[in-house]
């Protein structure tokens, strides 16, 4: 029994040292990841959702990496403007058939050159369905591309020598040509697409710091690529992204000078990051625009009444108010239905006046649509609440509660799976929120998908044929005054019709630590690491 | 007591087929389409959307699901991440970073609770008992959020003592911080079990013969008052263990702790199914074995209890 009782002991120990230990055998290896090199500037991000393949890449954590790998035909300066990439000539005498011609001196980082096919093999492969490439939709401006069948090489893209091919296209094509889904893939990407993702070789100012650089939900490690050659140079030695599990930690590092570039502010420190950070905090114009959607079939929200409310709602809410007491002034008032940093932004369109605050107005026009047909019963106004908006929501149906006298509240999705499921099915009934985040920036982008007749994103189901029309033409004009011009034509029917009603531009927030200069944002509200000086 | 074991851990094997099943459920119940949810405000073409439900399994009905997802577990596949990481593998990085931070926080909150308890027990209704009390209340009655900023803009960022947030591979001196509140928010439960029972033990027959023997003082406290006085705090530890292993998400996320409170919260939020039930399993698991390991100890402390 004696035995039996110290045999015990000993299991008992053993078993509580080895749970000790497993914890803790790891421990040495890691640590070696941080700051290390000077000259490597440090930069918040959040875990990739997917693997980092173009194409595949939807979302802005895996978007800062790839942007950071590739370098496309084209790429936006920091005011937005298109300059030429890998690419030294887009021209085209019809608009349809586009000629493009390549540097013959770009390679990928691992010393192949980029060649003609690796555009047209990479993108055949993204706009193939069977693919499931997130970024798919976006070769739709291709010719012979099919959203339901797998199409193998589609018929508008023909490869004429090792650095030219010809692209079958919309008009706008070359705007888009900047965006992450057109960038070359090398030929080992093809062997298999998913390790490629796990260890992805660019053409860009960056490549990855060797095999396993990136560190799920840890870091990834990216050193200036030395094979680049092309317009851009690198002011420092690397980019380590860091992950973190929420902004706050971030900006908790970026005080404590553990991290060199924060890109965006969290909101619990709205009101003090200018004062903590001095001249080293940013706060300029972005590209993120937020509105309140309402779907043509909800009910008195259509025909002559609805045009009523809508712009009731939109002159009962007094945006500087919300901006300045939620948003800490952080935010711009919406002018239009772009942003300040796109081509084609617009703040003296005919009808903009809807978008100011008039509370006498508003009530004036509510009550005429009810003299239609009287609304009863409770405004609900939706968001997720697993994102920072309650709070604004709130204070939008307090608003409309005030200054129309009607009963407003909001209502809350747990997730934001949930909530789009509802918008998708057009079932949320009543105004919800909605935030667009341009892919290039030019005016077309933020009214195609979001307004146009069945456009995917069009989750107010708006159908306007003269606006349609407008966007047509537009996209088919060669001279840019004139199409900035029907692209304002149709922004004025969207003011009058208010499918959505704009509330305002997400202003760019960050920051830096004061071992980096040259901190400026490009016009996605990404910063311009190449420029970033350290040390 | 080799049966006894045996017995335990066959136990196991329904408890695990429950939980997995449970929580399968539970995610899957979850409102929204994790795909779709993939994409945000941009909406990609259905057959992109169909494919990839076929890629996840998401397009079968729950119960095939769940079969396929049990099948894999036998041969060791717990699936893949939407980031294309083997499930298995973010399992290996995160849990011993978090299993490192919870063993620290018990052996501080531990260390804390059993000195300060017995030194409060032996001295009850004195002026150090009483203020040990009063601190131990205020601990136990402050969010763990709290501490946990105010450790971390204090100590991390003003006196600059730690680092206030966690690097990556999780060193052992970065998770210093964060083990401490952890540490600090657990003592009080298991420093007033143990004071109670000291207090409880100096009264028993046993303690008043040893002395009687002529026994030193220093001999009676450690041996027999606080050997006996133990079971109490083991037990609670356990409990902790536990606590730690799920609640630290809260803590997880203020120190950037790359640990599994991180990954799984982010998992939920984006329904990921194979994540969310591999990595539940496994804290089951670890539960259950800790629980063994504690239930064995008593058997240590007290040779009268006995597993046959």
């Amino acid at each position: 029994m004696k035995r039996s009782k110290k045999a015990l002991g000993f299991i008992a120990l053993a078993a509580a040292s080895a749970l000790v230990l497993s914890g803790c055998s790891s421990s040495g290896e890691g640590s070696g990841g941080g700051a290390a090199g000077s000259g490597i500037i440090t930069v918040n991000n959040t875990e990739p959702q997917k693997g980092l393949v173009p194409a595949d890449t939807t979302e802005v954590g895996g978007g800062k990496v790839v942007d950071a790998l590739w370098e496309g035909l084209v790429y936006y300066d920091a005011d937005g403007v298109t300059q030429m990439g890998v690419a030294e000539s887009i021209e085209s005498d019809d608009q349809v058939t586009w000629t493009v011609k390549l540097r013959d001196d770009a390679v990928f980082s691992d010393g192949t050159p980029v060649l003609a096919k690796n555009f047209v093999d990479a993108w055949n492969y993204a706009a193939n369905v069977d693919n499931a490439m997130g970024n798919q939709y976006f070769f739709s401006v291709i010719e012979g591309f099919s959203e339901t069948e797998p199409v193998e090489a589609m018929s508008g893209l023909k490869i004429v020598d090792d650095h030219t091919f010809t692209v079958a296209a919309t008009p706008d094509f070359p705007d888009r040509l900047g965006y992450s889904a057109y960038y070359p893939l090398p030929d080992v990407a093809f062997e298999d697409m998913e390790a490629f993702g796990q260890n992805p070789i660019g053409n860009g100012l960056y490549k990855l710091d060797g095999e396993d650089a990136w560190k799920h939900n840890e870091s990834i490690a990216l050193v200036k690529n030395d094979t680049y050659v092309g317009p851009r140079e690198v002011a420092n030695e690397g980019i380590d992204f860091k992950i973190y599990a929420s902004l706050d930690a971030a900006y908790t590092d970026l005080l404590a000078n553990n991290l060199d570039v924060l890109d965006q502010i969290p909101d619990t420190s709205f009101s003090v990051f200018q004062e903590e950070l001095g001249d080293r905090a940013i706060n300029q114009a972005g590209a993120l625009t937020t509105t309140l959607t309402i779907s043509e079939n909800l009910e008195h929200f259509t025909g002559e009444e609805g045009k009523l409310r809508r712009a009731a709602l939109s002159m009962a809410l007094d945006r500087d108010e919300i901006i300045d007491v939620i948003f800490e002034g952080t935010n711009i008032p919406a002018t239009d239905f772009t942003s300040p940093v796109v081509d084609g932004y617009a703040d003296d369109l005919a009808g903009a006046e809807v978008l100011e605050f008039n509370a006498d107005e508003a009530k004036k026009l509510w009550a005429e649509a009810d003299a239609i047909s009287p609304f009863t019963g409770t405004l609900e106004v939706a968001t997720n609440s697993d994102g920072p908006h309650q709070v604004w929501i709130e204070a939008v149906a307090n608003q409309w509660a005030n200054n129309l006298g009607i009963t407003a509240a909001p209502k809350l999705y747990p997730t934001f799976q949930a909530f789009l499921d509802d918008r998708e099915a057009d079932v949320v009934g009543g105004p919800f929120r909605a935030g667009w985040q341009g892919d290039y920036p030019g005016a077309y982008n933020y009214m195609q998908p979001l307004y146009y007749t069945g456009s995917s994103s069009n989750h107010g189901f708006y159908s306007n044929e003269a606006f349609d029309t407008l966007l047509d033409e537009a996209s088919r004009e060669s001279d840019h005054d004139a199409r900035i011009a029907k692209l304002n034509e149709a922004q004025e029917i969207l003011l009058a019709d208010l499918p959505s009603i704009p509330l305002w531009y997400q202003g760019t927030t960050g920051g830096h630590s004061e071992s980096v200069d040259n901190v400026a944002f490009g016009w996605n509200s990404v910063p311009i690491f190449n420029e970033i000086t350290k040390g | 007591m080799l049966r006894y074991i045996l017995f335990r851990i066959l136990q196991v094997i329904p408890v695990l087929l429950g939980t997995t099943f449970l929580i399968y459920f539970m995610v899957f119940a979850m409102p929204g389409d994790p795909v779709a949810a993939m994409f945000g405000d941009k909406v990609p073409s259905d057959a992109v959307l169909e494919r990839l439900r076929e890629q996840y399994n998401l397009d079968k009905p729950f119960f095939i699901q769940y079969l396929l997802y049990l099948q894999g577990i036998f041969v060791g596949d717990f699936g893949m991440s939407f980031s294309g990481e083997p499930v298995s593998e973010i399992l290996a990085r995160t849990f011993p970073v978090t299993i490192r931070l919870a063993v620290m926080a018990i052996i501080i909150s531990l260390g804390l609770a059993i000195v300060i308890g017995l030194f409060s027990g032996l001295r009850k209704g004195k002026l150090f008992d009483n203020i040990n009390l009063i601190i131990g209340l205020i601990f136990m009655s402050i969010p763990i959020f709290v501490i946990a900023f105010i450790a971390q803009f204090g100590l991390g960022l003003k006196l600059g003592w730690f680092s206030p947030t966690v690097g990556a591979g999780a060193p052992i001196q970065d998770l210093l911080l964060p083990a401490i509140v952890l540490g600090v928010s657990l003592y009080a439960t298991s420093m007033r079990l143990t004071r109670a029972s000291v207090i409880d033990t100096l009264n028993q027959d046993f303690v008043r013969t040893a002395y009687a023997k002529g026994l030193s003082r220093g001999r009676v406290i450690p041996v027999h008052v606080l050997r006996n006085s133990l079971i109490p705090t083991i037990t609670n530890t356990a409990t902790d263990f536990g606590i730690l292993m799920v609640g630290a998400t809260v803590t997880e996320g203020i120190f950037n702790v790359p640990g599994v409170g991180n990954v799984l919260f982010n998992a939920i939020l984006k329904g990921e199914n194979t994540t969310v039930v591999s990595f539940v399993t496994v804290m089951v698991l670890i539960y259950l074995g800790v629980n063994l390991v504690v239930d064995l100890l008593y058997a240590v402390l007290d040779p009268r209890i006995r597993y046959v």
